[in-house]
Order: structure tokens, then C-alpha cells, then sequence
């Protein structure tokens, strides 16, 4: 829901959550696992470049503060000190927002991490259109600059439940990852005995007529597209893929052959993300199906309310309930 | 110090005989480097050759990839590389590449993009510590390497930190990719200084000031150090010396015999 006042030539949109009322929040999701896995174990630490109160690691820091470093605004140096902390036996998790890890310390997960086979966990805020700041704060295209680097896992969680639950799989895996993160009140979408695991998507809601392939925050909406669209006798299955490195194109493959007609629905520019990664599956295993892809244009995205940005890209439920219902028709 | 010139002298050699397989390589810097790698390994680090994983051992972060030479010399002239390999520098599937790859024993880092040696070896420092591990962490980098911006980052993160355990070595040779230094670095001593670091500046290939400027790096007082190195090209083979400084030196075939006379009888 959104609250708008009409001044003479502007609109002003206040953010609220599209479904506030509707479903419950967990705060900090992230933080408060990583201080649960981190309570178990002593090799985790923190690193956060300035953004720590933004990134939700400070529950971590007031727990274990001797294991908490705050390398300042220096991103590459966030990146190489977390890979020097894992060469000496620890598992780093550094926070920092999606644009400055994948625009600004690119080389330093690439090599310093990845090609290092280095346990450093960069989590990543503001993905997509989280915030109205404009182009310098909105990851919109962290996943195809993510996806690219060699042996890096990249995963977009959905909601409260998988946050906490990702924090705890990757910190268990060996080797370098970068996750999306969902900061502050975070809703929960999935149910309690919802199982996380890298490079494994998971089908949430049956049906063929339609068939949304989803990842990161636009599960939430594409469920409740398919609650709707149900209301209105379409039946529309959903797959939530929060990894997108290692892909789960056999599980794609098999979710888009079985349904009349895909929709791909990411926060993330339609080009090199989800979309081209459903479109390579579909490809490489021969279904052959028509894909709509739904996400961000390729180009920078203005500032402006949260609300307003993702509206104009089509990204809420009742959107992607008229494009289910424009693909069916 | 008689024993240290002659290890110098050894890796020199080592050199010269990898750089003769490709006819060519990185070899004005690796040469340069001889006298301090060979203070490091023989003198200064607490290393064990049969255990280069050992859990507390010292380490030795080559930030410039590309001086990969001089580490493999320091391993062969260890026993950690057999002598016979050292023929294969440069060539393909060979461990001793012309970059630092970290499957090859002795590398602590993959390194190659310049910057990335003082920030690993920050987190390393960091981990030794919270790990109540008294092991040092030495990071050569180069004088062209103090251009990019992650170096500083770094050194403002190891003053911060107050990692006393942190030894940089910078090699000021002059030289970079593109001929002499192309974008003004110095006073180099003086910006370390700034950034809070205790600063230490000595002519890089005389082993009396290099052993005595590592012992001086040993204090453990809150403040990281930095030991400014000048260091010639070449150093050690005339020939070499006297040449063009260049990033990458590539020598005729009539010349190898010539060059490792020159070395056979420098004095130590």
C-alpha cells in the first residue's frame, strides 16, 4: 500500500510495505543468524566497510566485538583483508552494499576469493530496487557481474526464513560466496520447515497453466500473483531459485516443460540474471517454451519511493498478474 | 653476513638459469630483490621448508606477481624445488610460471593485479593475532604498486589496526610497465610516515643494512613497518645493471654465458 500527496507537479510516495498487515517480519535476519552459527563457531568474523548499521551485522559486532573489524569506506581493502583473515584459518563475513562489492571490489573477489578458493561470504544490501537512491545504490546488475566470476555461488534469498537459513549453509560451505541481502524488517514468506540449499530451487506452488520462475524478493510477489491468479481459475506454479550460481537449470528445465508458459521474475535487469539463465536452460534441454521475462530494463534506474521505482517496472503482484493474464490470453 | 651474501648470490644464480629457458622474463626486479628474499628465508622468517602450511609460521606475501623469480629461487635454493625444474620457468604447465599461481609451493597469495599483497596481508595480520600467534607477516610490494589506491587502503587499515606484526618491504626500483616511474610516487618515506607507519629507508641490496633494518622491524609497539628499498635493476650481473632499465627483460641467446661468468665471479 501506498500513501500518495499530490503537490503542483510532483508526486510524493511514501514506502510502505505492499503488504504490510499481511504477514509477519522477523528484524535483522542476517545478523541474528550470523550471531547463532557464530556462538557455535569461533573461526566466523565480521568485516563491514562503513555500512554496518545498514547491513545488519551489528547485532554480530555487540556480540563478538574482538571478532568484528570495521575496515571503513574501502571496499577493495573490505575484500582483501576478509580473504587474508580466511587464509589464516577463519570464515569472514563482509557487509557492504551490492553496487560497491560488485562495481568497486570486483577484482578482489574475483581473485583475492574466488580464484583463491578462499571462505569469504560477501553479503550484499540495497539489491535491485530496494532503495530510491538512484543508479549509485541500486544493485541492479550485481547478479550477471556475480555470475560471471569463476567458481563464485551466488544466491538471492527470498525472505526472513531463507536469510537465516543461507547464513548458516554458506557459512558451512567451502568457498567463496556472494549473497544478496534483504536489511531491517524483513517479511516471512516461506514456511518454517523451508529447506535452504546452494544450488538447489525449490517449487513452492503447483500448477500448469502458467509457470513463474522466480528468485530473491520477487518469490514473495510471485506467490501471491499465483493466490490471485487461482481466485481468478488460473492455475500458476511457482519456482523460487535462489541460487543462481550453481544454477539449477535441470530443475528449471524440468518446472518450464510441464507448464503453458514461463515468466521469469527478478529485481535485477532482464539481461545476464535469472532470465538469461532460464533462457540458456530452456535452451540447452531443447523445451521449448515462450519466456516472458519480467525485471529491470537496461538502464539506470531514477531516484524516487521504493513503491513507485518498482511499480514502473512492473515488479508488484498485481502487475505480474496482468502479465500472467496478457500471456494467456 | 658472509653466508647470507653467498644465498644472495645463489638465488641470483637460480635466476639467471630460469630466465635462460624462456630467454627471457622478469629479471632486473628478481635480481634486485636477491638480497632481501635471501635476508627473509635465511635469516629472518621462522618458516619450515618441510612444512610451508605450518599453522604460527611467518610468511611472505610477494604482491607483485610477476617477481615470481625470485620466490622460485627461494624455494629451490631451500630444497622445496628441485634444482633441475628451475629450466622449466616460464614454459607451459610448469609450477614455476612467469605469475604467482598459490598451487605452487611457497606462494601465500595469487598475486599478478598489483594491490592486492597489503590488504591480504592486513587480514593475515588481523588473524595471527586474534589467534594470540605471534607470527609476522612481510608484504613486498613495489614502488609502481604504490599507485594503485587499494595500497593505501591497506596501509591505513594496518596502522588502524596496530599491526606491529606487519612488515611491508616496498621496492623502489624506478620502474614500472611503461618505462620510469610515469606517475610520481615520492617522498615515498614520507607518506608511509603519514599513513603511520615507523619507516626504515636503506639501500635494498646492501645485506648489512637489510638485516639490521629487519632486526629494527621486530619491535612489537603498536605501529606496523615499512622498509623502504632502493634497489637496482639488474643488480649483481653488470651486464644487466648497465642495460636499459626494464620492466621485462629479454636477452639474446649469444649473451647467457656472458651473464652467469659475470655472476660466477662476484665477489661476495
Amino acid at each position: 500500500m501506498t500513501v500518495s500527496t499530490a503537490s503542483p507537479n510532483f508526486t510524493r510516495t511514501i514506502d510502505q510495505s505492499e503488504d504490510a498487515g499481511t504477514r509477519s517480519t522477523i528484524n535483522a535476519p542476517f545478523g541474528s543468524a550470523l550471531v547463532q552459527v557464530a556462538s557455535e563457531r569461533t573461526d566466523i568474523v565480521g568485516l563491514t566497510a562503513d555500512l554496518g548499521k545498514y547491513t545488519d551485522i551489528f547485532p554480530f559486532r555487540d556480540a563478538f566485538p574482538e571478532r568484528f573489524f570495521n575496515i571503513g569506506m574501502a571496499e577493495q581493502n573490505l575484500i582483501a583483508v576478509a580473504a587474508g583473515l580466511a587464509r589464516t584459518g577463519y570464515t569472514p563475513f563482509a557487509t557492504t552494499y551490492g553496487v560497491f562489492a560488485s562495481r568497486r571490489a570486483y577484482d578482489f573477489i574475483a581473485i583475492a576469493c574466488a580464484h583463491a578458493g578462499m571462505d569469504v561470504k560477501i553479503i550484499a544490501g540495497l539489491p535491485g530496487l530496494t532503495t530510491g537512491y538512484g543508479g549509485t545504490h541500486q544493485a541492479i546488475e550485481d547478479l550477471a557481474i556475480m555470475t560471471a566470476v569463476p567458481g563464485l555461488v551466488v544466491v538471492d534469498p527470498c525472505d526472513a526464513i531463507e536469510i537465516a537459513a543461507a547464513t548458516r549453509k554458506i557459512a558451512e560451505y567451502r568457498g567463496a560466496v556472494y549473497m544478496r541481502l534483504l536489511r531491517g524488517s524483513v517479511p516471512v514468506v516461506l514456511d518454517s520447515n523451508y529447506e535452504f540449499e546452494i544450488g538447489k530451487a525449490r517449487q513452492l506452488r503447483a500448477g500448469k497453466d502458467i509457470g513463474f520462475v522466480s528468485t530473491g524478493m520477487m518469490t514473495e510477489r510471485t506467490l501471491d500473483a499465483a493466490d490471485a491468479l487461482a481466485a481468478q481459475g488460473v492455475q500458476a506454479g511457482v519456482l523460487h531459485v535462489s541460487t543462481l550460481k550453481p544454477f539449477d537449470a535441470d530443475t528449471v528445465a524440468s518446472f518450464c516443460s510441464e507448464v503453458g508458459s514461463v515468466i521469469s521474475v527478478e529485481n535485477h535487469v532482464v539481461r545476464g540474471g535469472l532470465a538469461s539463465l532460464v533462457a540458456e536452460a530452456l535452451f540447452d534441454r531443447r523445451v521449448d517454451k515462450q519466456l516472458t521475462r519480467v525485471g529491470l530494463a537496461d538502464r539506470f534506474v531514477e531516484c524516487g519511493s521504493v513503491a513507485t521505482l518498482q511499480r514502473r517496472s512492473g515488479l508488484t503482484a498485481p502487475q505480474l498478474v496482468a502479465t500472467a493474464m496478457e500471456v494467456l490470453r | 653476513m658472509d653466508g647470507l651474501r653467498r644465498r644472495a648470490c645463489a638465488l641470483r644464480q637460480h635466476m639467471v638459469k630460469m630466465a635462460r629457458g624462456p630467454g627471457q622474463g622478469y629479471l632486473g626486479q628478481g635480481l634486485a630483490m636477491a638480497d632481501v628474499v635471501a635476508a627473509l628465508y635465511f635469516h629472518e622468517m621462522s618458516w619450515d621448508p618441510l612444512d610451508l602450511k605450518a599453522a604460527g609460521r611467518d610468511r611472505f606475501i610477494l604482491s607483485t606477481g610477476h617477481y615470481a623469480i625470485v620466490l622460485w629461487a627461494a624455494m629451490a635454493e631451500s630444497g622445496v624445488i628441485p634444482l633441475e625444474e628451475l629450466s622449466t620457468y616460464g614454459a607451459d604447465d610448469s609450477r614455476l610460471a612467469m605469475s604467482t599461481v598459490d598451487t605452487t609451493p611457497g606462494v601465500e597469495i595469487i598475486s599478478g593485479s598489483l594491490g592486492h599483497g597489503l590488504g591480504q596481508a592486513v587480514g593475515m595480520a588481523l588473524g595471527e593475532r586474534l589467534s594470540d600467534s605471534a607470527a609476522r607477516i612481510f608484504c613486498e610490494l613495489s614502488d609502481g604498486e604504490l599507485q594503485e589506491g587499494s595500497t593505501w587502503e591497506a596501509a591505513m587499515a594496518g596502522s588502524h589496526f596496530r599491526l606491529d606484526g606487519l612488515v611491508a618491504l616496498v621496492d623502489c626500483n624506478g620502474i614500472q610497465a611503461d618505462g620510469p616511474i610515469v606517475l610520481g610516487i615520492e617522498p615515498v618515506a614520507d607518506k608511509w610516515q603519514a599513513f603511520g607507519w615507523q619507516v626504515q629507508e636503506i639501500d635494498g641490496n646492501d645485506m648489512d643494512a637489510v638485516v639490521s633494518a629487519l632486526i629494527h622491524a621486530r619491535t612489537r609497539d603498536g605501529k606496523p613497518h615499512v622498509i623502504v628499498l632502493r634497489t637496482l635493476p639488474g643488480k649483481g650481473v653488470p651486464s644487466l645493471e648497465q642495460r636499459e632499465k626494464s620492466h621485462f627483460i629479454r636477452v639474446d641467446p649469444s649473451e647467457w654465458d656472458t651473464l652467469e661468468r659475470e655472476l660466477a665471479n662476484l665477489e661476495i
